[in-house]
């Protein structure tokens, strides 16, 4: 089940396009729009009066149906906050449409877009914890990340954390004179178990939840469900944080009627360490080993997405070899998530951990040849801006040093011909006879937390929880990056948008990846010795001003950088579009109806990772 | 027939559970005591048990791993001067840690009161290093390395957290076991660096 795309239809020059578009907008709202003509940007400004509409326009008459990403910068020189969108056309393909609007910093108030795209909900809501800024018409503006008792808005310039030294890393303290503090010695409260004076641990009750069950609404009996006049009252369950099922700290506030789901919120953020001010305050560089820590099954494709993002942005080529190890890894990256995913939704299925250790076991292998590749199995820090930091090692393993130690000496191209030829093929082969036709998993999967096409886009979903929804949008092919107009593989497509397609899908994928591998392996014999890192090389590097968003088709989803550069060493703003959080985005819709079981399974078939999440 | 998938994935189960007493049977006890079997074992052919038996096994670790820098001193048998540290205290590695975790305290001549190329106090805070590597990265002196000792547990984090020029410090010899490819295309780098140099000043 594989739609053929061309390879032709992609990459039509960003300026012609842009032109088009924007064209149609300035002559339905002549008044309302500006192009935005600062250097280093793109783009249209919208007035927020008008804002919706121009917002509807985009969606139906440019047929840019996908809003995925919404930003938020804080000018604090200029006085304003810009709210910054980009919307993508999911039939055509092709690069962002971005729009803008301003609003005042001390009146900050814009008309929600819940309206025109459903995926602007928790977006908005990031908007109105980090930065401050209101959105009327918004159904549920509350919190997000943050607590609801959080003071402030992290994001804004002027607002700095407990740990605050300095406005930009590198610390002066630490260099020529550095003496050496614990940071821990440091904090406000003093040793980590004191308290404010007032405050008074025993007699405090979180305000938070109260909010979150008045979100959920007064549980009802009217939830047109027959009950064949049993007298039944609506409970409020949370599932999570702390529970196997959720995939870390995740938490869902759950109605039930019965064992049946009436409503459903996600809340999130207990995770949530202000990735994006840290990013702020760190280089460029510096920030590389942090997208690590976003999504840390895939931490190869998130150093490839800001890679790219900032590549973009100094102009800088890479060489034929980089990209040919970047596709590697990457592909190698989305073989680990997909087996992750599939071992962990069958945990959730009750088939406990005997799928999940043949997957991981697999995956093992591959950890290996990213530990000898770049030097750690996970946080791989592997991407440099015009290449990446190493070439292939000569050999997989290492010396024994330590006592007990065991040395492996396993030929490098040997050991990935091995997997993707032969080990790779076989255990995608064996998932499919070991689950595939397995009874109790297509009875608990199938036709179980449909997302039907029309509102995975709404949703702004993407990856392949998108794609199993019947909507043939991959960015690897839409807006190509690296060297995928190369490669020859198929957008995997499955129809029905249920969990077992969403679990299909996966093992689709897999297979595409082992034949993007397939051509990469002669092409990297090819090239041997050859550059794999262009440019200076440097650890400071200054970005030209301007703004760019950058994306990739990650395993979980579209992950996308928004950065605005001020021409220094440091990012201005440094905004990271989640495909974990957006893809939430749908959970109350998929499980309303449904049992309280399935929406374990629905959670897990979407993907979430929480370090992503909740970031 | 109802049913059949459920079977069909038992004879997967049943293999996976199999394999472990085949590899037993055919290889006897080599099977867990061979070096080469093995790497075999944790490698492409592996088939049935994959446990490594840690800590009596332990998988070594590529040279290319990192795991908390460490700083590069003269060997002890040097002839000139052992146990000397190559940290010029440039302070790039302080600079390029992302989370600031690298402090140094450059030593001055007492009589002239300029800067002198070596560390008076060199720390690290390993509670906030995240492994990644830059330090060593982007040292122009191949002094700072990352070390593959991951075993560093303590008892309290408070006080033995902090990692003071003492502790960091380990003999070239160290690098060269842990790291040997990687030791020798520096020590040649290093040598073909100075070659040059010596051209250019008799040139």
């Amino acid at each position: 089940m594989f739609q053929e795309t061309e390879n032709t239809m992609s990459t039509p020059s960003s300026d012609v396009t842009a032109n088009d578009v924007t064209d149609v907008l300035f002559r339905k709202f002549p008044n309302a729009i500006q192009p935005d003509e600062r250097e280093g940007y793109s783009g249209i400004i919208v007035s927020p009066d008008h804002l919706v509409e121009v917002a509807q326009s985009i969606r139906d008459d440019l047929r840019h149906d996908l809003l995925t990403s919404l930003s938020y910068v804080d000018y604090i020189d200029e006085g304003y906050f810009e709210v910054v969108y980009h919307a993508y056309d999911t039939r055509k393909g092709g690069p962002a449409f971005n729009f803008k609007a301003r609003v005042p910093r001390d009146e900050a108030v814009l008309p929600s877009l819940t309206g025109v795209w459903l995926s602007a909900n928790l977006q908005e809501r990031e908007a109105w914890d980090l930065m401050g800024i209101r959105f009327t018409g918004h159904p549920n503006l509350k919190r997000l990340l943050t607590w609801e008792g959080f003071e402030g808005h992290p994001l804004r310039k002027d607002w700095r954390e407990p740990f605050y030294e300095e406005e930009k890393k590198p610390f002066k303290s630490r260099w020529p004179e550095g003496h050496a503090e614990r940071a821990e010695n440091r904090l406000p409260y003093g040793m980590n178990v004191q308290y404010p004076p007032e405050f008074t641990p025993d007699g405090w009750v979180p305000e938070g939840d109260a909010a979150i069950y008045e979100a959920l609404g007064a549980p009802t009996t009217d939830s047109g469900i027959s009950l064949h006049h049993i007298k039944t009252d609506q409970l409020i369950v949370n599932m999570g944080p702390q529970h196997p099922s959720t995939h870390g700290v995740f938490r869902m506030a759950v109605t039930l009627d019965g064992e049946t789901i009436t409503r459903l919120e996600p809340v999130v953020g207990y995770l949530h360490r202000n990735h994006e001010k840290i990013g702020e305050r760190n280089t460029y560089l510096g920030n590389m080993p942090f997208t690590d820590r976003l999504d840390y099954i895939c931490s190869m494709s998130n150093n490839l997405a800001y890679a790219l993002t900032v590549e973009k942005m100094i102009g800088q080529e890479v060489p034929e070899r980089a990209e040919l190890l970047r596709i590697l890894v990457l592909e190698l990256t989305r073989i680990i998530n997909h087996f992750w995913l599939i071992g962990f939704l069958l945990n959730d299925l009750g088939a406990f951990f005997t799928p999940a250790l043949y997957m991981i076991m697999e995956r093992e292998l591959i950890l290996d040849l990213f530990e000898a590749l770049s030097g750690s199995r996970m946080m791989c820090n592997y991407m440099r801006f015009g290449g990446v930091a190493y070439d292939l090692p000569s050999y997989v393993g290492g010396p024994a040093v330590k006592p007990g130690d065991k040395a492996r000496y396993l030929d490098t191209m040997q050991f990935i011909k091995d997997l993707v030829y032969d080990r790779l093929p076989k255990a995608t082969d064996q998932i499919d006879t070991f689950l595939t036709q397995n009874e109790v998993l297509v009875s608990r999967c199938k036709g179980v937390g449909i997302l039907p096409t029309d509102l995975a886009i709404a949703c702004g979903m993407t990856g392949p929880v998108l794609r199993a929804s019947g909507v043939a949008y991959d960015i690897r092919r839409s807006d190509p990056y690296s060297i995928y107009n190369e490669l020859d593989f198929d957008v995997a497509v499955r129809y029905n948008g249920d969990t077992y397609d969403r679990y299909l899908i996966r093992l689709d994928e897999i297979r595409q990846s082992l034949r993007i591998l397939e051509q990469i392996i002669p092409r990297l014999e090819a090239t041997e010795g050859q550059e794999y890192w262009a440019g200076k090389r440097g650890h400071t590097i200054r970005v030209p001003k301007g703004e760019h968003y950058g994306h990739a088709d990650n395993p979980k989803g579209e992950l996308g950088f928004y950065i605005v550069s001020d021409g220094t060493a440091n990012p201005y703003r440094y905004h990271i579009r989640a495909p974990s959080l957006i893809n939430i985005t749908a959970l109350e819709a998929m499980c309303q109806g449904l049992k309280v079981a399935d929406s374990v399974v629905i959670l897990g078939s979407l993907d979430i990772v929480l370090g992503e999440l909740d970031r | 027939m109802y049913g059949l998938g459920i079977l069909k994935g038992l004879g997967v189960t049943i293999k996976h559970f199999a394999a472990t007493y085949i590899e037993d049977f055919k290889q006897g006890m080599k099977h867990y005591t061979d070096e080469e079997r093995f790497a075999i074992r944790q490698g492409v052919e592996a088939r049935g048990l994959f446990t490594v038996q840690y800590p009596e096994e332990k998988l070594a670790v590529p040279e290319r791993f990192r795991y908390m820098p460490f700083l590069v001193v003269n060997d002890a048998d040097h002839p000139d001067a052992p146990g000397q540290p190559w940290c010029t205290s440039c302070g790039i590695c302080s600079k390029v840690c992302p989370p600031q975790c690298i402090w140094i305290v450059r030593c001055t001549d007492p009589e002239t009161g300029r800067p002198k190329p070596e560390p008076r106090e060199f720390y690290i805070d390993i509670d906030i290093c995240m492994n990644c590597g830059f330090c060593a990265e982007f040292c122009p002196f191949d002094a700072i390395k990352m070390d593959h000792d991951y075993e560093i547990s303590s008892y309290d984090r408070s006080s033995a957290h902090i990692y003071d020029l003492e502790k960091l410090s380990k003999p070239l010899s160290y690098w060269q076991t842990i790291a040997p490819t990687r030791a020798e295309e520096e020590r040649l780098a290093r040598e073909a660096k100075e070659a040059a140099k010596a051209g250019k000043v008799q040139g």
